[in-house]
């Protein structure tokens, strides 16, 4: 009797185990993980990207619904192809970086989940975070989970791997950055796309 | 002097038209910095390197042709170089 009671606690407890949501760490050791961003002027589009991307999410594949996390941008990682515009941007006229030198999400809730074999489709209503103003936000995202598939990006390591993509829009002046100036030079819509991967370790 | 200076103003927008169509004839802003895209095999994800290179936008057109329309500027108050004189030719009367 005791051993029946004992096997059945051991697979409760795997059982547990292996439904527990993961937590993805997004500090990418290649370098990939990139945050695009974009704006219109009259010469040619402000184009560029940001690579200190960090920040951690929680993901369970039985519940992606479930999902929790915050990714983090380092401000001062920003980068353009032209020094003198990367300068303004970082300089206190703009973002002021050296103030504020995170830009995050965190997000609050999914909805509309949709789950199709490893891919997963959501509105995520989240905190966005830039130049000391926090907004709420729904952005669509796409969760990519690839399981086993860390030992293929980083040999030695064996583990999961979570793809995050998301595509939306802000304006700059809801975020305190030179609300309504200069926008016949720099548009006030900001478009930022999100391409990350993170790694749960096993 | 004055020769000199408008030939150097004329050679320095030459040069510099064609070492701007030779870039690429880039007619946005120069760039120091050229955006190198990877794809990462295993997520798919693509990612941005960022390589060092000078590729010369409108704006160092402009500062090229501005410091040689002040080169040729600066030639129009440089004299004329002084000729030497002709032989005199003794005319009696």
């Amino acid at each position: 009797m005791k051993t029946k009671l004992a096997i059945l606690a051991l697979i409760g407890v795997t059982g547990i185990a292996l439904a527990a949501p993961q937590a993805f760490d997004f500090k990418d050791p290649k370098g990939i993980n990139n945050a695009g961003f974009k704006l219109d002027a009259p010469l040619e589009a402000i184009n560029g990207n940001a690579s200190g991307v960090s920040g951690t999410v929680t993901f369970d594949p039985a519940n992606p619904g479930a999902t929790k996390g915050k990714i983090i941008v380092a401000t001062g990682s920003l980068m353009l192809p032209n020094p003198m515009q990367r300068t303004h941007m970082l300089s206190d006229k703009w973002l002021d970086a050296a103030k504020y030198p995170e830009i995050s999400f965190e997000s609050k809730e999914f909805k509309n989940v949709q789950t199709a074999g490893d891919t997963t489709t959501a509105d995520v209503t989240g905190t966005f975070t830039l130049k000391g103003v926090s907004k709420d936000l729904t952005v669509p995202v796409k969760l990519t989970f690839l399981k086993d598939k860390l030992g293929d990006r980083l040999p030695n390591q064996k583990g999961d791997l979570l793809v995050i993509r998301a595509s939306f829009s802000i304006q700059r002046g809801d975020f305190n950055i030179n609300p309504g100036q200069y926008e016949d030079k720099v548009a006030n819509t900001i478009e930022l796309n999100l391409s990350i991967a993170g790694a749960s370790p096993k | 002097m004055k020769e000199a200076l408008r030939i150097f103003a004329a050679l320095l927008v030459a040069g510099a038209v064609i070492f701007w169509a030779a870039a690429g004839a880039n007619r946005g802003w120069t760039k120091t910095h050229i955006p190198i895209k990877t794809v990462d095999a295993v997520t798919g994800l693509e990612g941005i390197q960022w390589q060092a290179k000078f590729v010369p936008g409108v704006d160092f057109l402009g500062a090229v042709l501005l410091a040689a329309g002040v080169l040729a500027g600066i030639s129009l108050f440089v004299p004329l170089k002084s000729r030497s004189k002709p032989p005199q030719i003794e005319t009696k009367p």
